[in-house]
């Protein structure tokens, strides 16, 4: 009987094809919002993932990574005296303009890491060698900056130079990079050459990145940094963390992906449930008569169940497939961001089974209460 | 020579719709036999109750008080799960509108019973076919009603309703919704099968051109039966116009 109940459903084109573009409509505007907004919050925790380094050491005032506030350049010898800390070692990090051969400007995200350790290279290198920036005025750039290049019409390769703050930067590597928040690229230099192209600053030390001795779990040598006075330090889960805390509750990100998630759950349900009302309701005189001939109420209540579950799952599926090729399209693109964990499905998965309940409990409430005498009336 | 076994008994049948003022006792203690191999008619005007009748006859409506014995059991007290499963083994039904499932073909209409007794889909499939063909309807198994007439539907529902080798047959005004010579082949086809020994046809209608075709005669009027008679007798003693296509 399951089976006639799906020809049923299938052969219904008219109201299966809406409960189809309903469903998959609203699992396409969950996933995709979702996987937009979990994208946001990737680009958002960009540098961690482009830096990486079991402690962080910042400000005291510091509330996420993309917040910067100078240190001085002995609160690196400060973090090194602790007694937990294996090494430490500073980094800088701020924008600056860059001009390109071509004369125009280009913001840039320039990161300078300790020359002798390079500790926070880029983790992969496209062209070139990271060691390669103990050369003069040289830098490793990502792969954003050849892409941003090339759309001004400048082939950007090893070798090709531009400048920041009126000095010469030779590029002499390719790194990939995870995109930003700002969607800036990436410029890798030395630690001291990244302050010749900065202007003159009091303060120019953002981070002080810091490995714990062998034994010493991040956290103590975290409990020893915040001990300092001025100085707090985040081990890297936990700056990932409140970095996307700090997002979701400073800014409309949550607020406004949230919303139209929420329209995309609304929209789900007053069509599917509208129409899969409308369904039932068409075929109660068929039903009761099945009712008449022999097929308890159980029997009717799992049909409509199976009707309203297997219009949910291809829904869902086409739905999710659909923010797939949404994903794999803009991920070629760049923007905008894209990121679906495994909890996007699964959650969009859930929302849509809530749907079909609702959509089915409307249509076995009605084939509950069905009397079979109602055939011959 | 023995009489013939009864298939259903009821015994004084109450049934009551609706509460207090607004109460209609549709059935006022109707007391009933119909036997194997006999097909029975139900006559009388609208309102009287013979589609009550029909329907707590088979189970699908409960009577207020009474008992309705069918094939020996007493369905008026069996729970309904069971009442429903009995029903899908031992009785078939043939509707005024066919209710026949519009987006599934002849085939799988008929197949339904056979479905609901837990036969396999193929297997219902293939005595669907055979009981389709049985009917005149071979070639037209993969056809959906509306692609049908009006008789071949009603001719596709009594299929559905004898696929499963039912000992009952309840049939509710099977020729209301056709013309007459559509009406008599569908009337022909359930005389057929009322002739099987181990089954019982049962027809309410109003459709005084196939009174003929009964074995006997009930008049039911204002919740009561007024009278039983075998069907020869009834047409002598209540003479009604027969269509030509009828005589």
């Amino acid at each position: 009987m399951f089976r006639i109940a799906l020809l049923m459903l299938f052969r219904d084109k008219a109201k299966y094809a809406m409960l189809i573009s309903g469903l998959t409509f609203c699992s396409l505007l969950m996933s995709q919002q979702a996987g937009v907004f979990c994208g946001i919050m990737m680009w958002t925790t960009a540098t961690l993932r482009n830096i990486s380094s079991p402690v962080w050491v910042v400000d005291a005032k510091v509330q996420q990574v993309n917040e910067v506030i100078s240190l001085r350049d002995i609160d690196v010898q400060r973090v090194r005296s602790l007694p937990g800390v294996a090494w430490a070692v500073p980094l800088f990090w701020g924008i600056v303009q860059a001009r390109l051969p071509d004369g125009s400007f280009q913001a840039v995200q320039l990161t300078g890491l300790d020359s002798s350790s390079f500790t926070g290279r880029p983790a992969v290198m496209l062209q070139g060698r990271i060691e390669d920036l103990r050369l003069p005025n040289s830098v490793i750039v990502d792969q954003v900056a050849v892409e941003k290049l090339q759309q001004k019409g400048i082939d950007a390769h090893i070798g090709t130079t531009f400048e920041i703050n009126d000095e010469e930067a030779r590029i002499v590597g390719i790194c990939h990079t995870e995109r930003s928040f700002l969607g800036q690229p990436y410029v890798y230099t030395t630690y001291e050459r990244a302050l010749q192209y900065m202007p003159a600053q009091r303060k120019l030390l953002a981070y002080v990145l810091a490995e714990p001795k062998p034994g010493v779990s991040p956290q103590e040598v975290v409990e020893q940094v915040n001990a300092l006075p001025g100085l707090r330090a985040f081990d890297h889960k936990t700056f990932f963390r409140e970095t996307m805390i700090w997002y979701i509750k400073n800014t409309g990100i949550p607020v406004s992906f949230g919303t139209v998630v929420l329209m995309g759950i609304v929209v789900g349900i007053a069509i599917a449930g509208q129409t899969f009302y409308l369904f039932v309701h068409d075929n109660l005189r068929y039903l009761a008569a099945l009712k008449a001939m022999g097929a308890g109420t159980t029997k009717l209540v799992g049909m409509v169940m199976l009707q309203a579950f297997s219009t949910g799952f291809i829904g869902y599926g086409l739905g999710l497939g659909l923010a797939a090729i949404f994903g794999n399209a803009v991920l070629r693109n760049g923007t905008p961001p894209f990121y679906m964990p495994w909890q996007v499905p699964v959650f969009v998965g859930v929302v849509i089974a809530l749907i079909c309940c609702f959509s089915a409990a409307i249509g076995v409430a009605k084939v509950a209460r069905l009397e079979a005498a109602v055939v011959f009336k | 020579m023995s009489a013939p076994e009864p298939a259903v008994i009821c015994r004084d049948v109450v049934k009551t719709y609706g509460k207090g003022e607004m109460a209609v006792r549709a059935l006022k203690g109707v007391s009933l036999e119909a036997t194997f191999g006999e097909l029975l008619m139900i006559v009388g005007p609208s309102g009287c109750g013979k589609t009550t009748l029909l329907s707590v006859m088979c189970g699908t409506l409960r009577a207020d008080s009474g008992t309705i014995d069918l094939f020996g059991k007493t369905i008026s007290s069996m729970p309904e799960r069971e009442l429903t499963a009995f029903r899908a083994r031992n009785v078939g039904f043939i509707f005024q509108q066919f209710n026949l499932v519009p987006t599934l073909t002849a085939r799988e209409n008929v197949s339904i019973p056979r479905l609901l007794t837990g036969t396999p889909y193929a297997r219902a499939q293939e005595d669907a076919g055979a009981m389709l063909a049985q009917v005149g309807l071979g070639g037209r198994e993969e056809s959906f009603p509306s692609q049908m007439s009006g008789g071949q539907q009603q001719r596709v529902a009594i299929s559905r309703a004898m696929v499963h080798q039912p000992r009952l047959v309840i049939c509710d005004e099977p020729t209301a919704s056709l013309d007459a010579a559509a009406g008599q082949r569908a009337m022909e086809l359930l005389r057929e099968s009322a002739r099987h020994p181990d089954r019982c046809v049962i027809v309410v209608t109003h459709d005084s051109r196939i009174f003929h075709y009964a074995d006997r005669i009930v008049e039911m009027d204002d919740g009561l039966v007024t009278t039983s008679q075998n069907a020869s007798d009834y047409l002598r003693d209540h003479p009604h116009p027969q269509p030509k296509s009828h005589a």
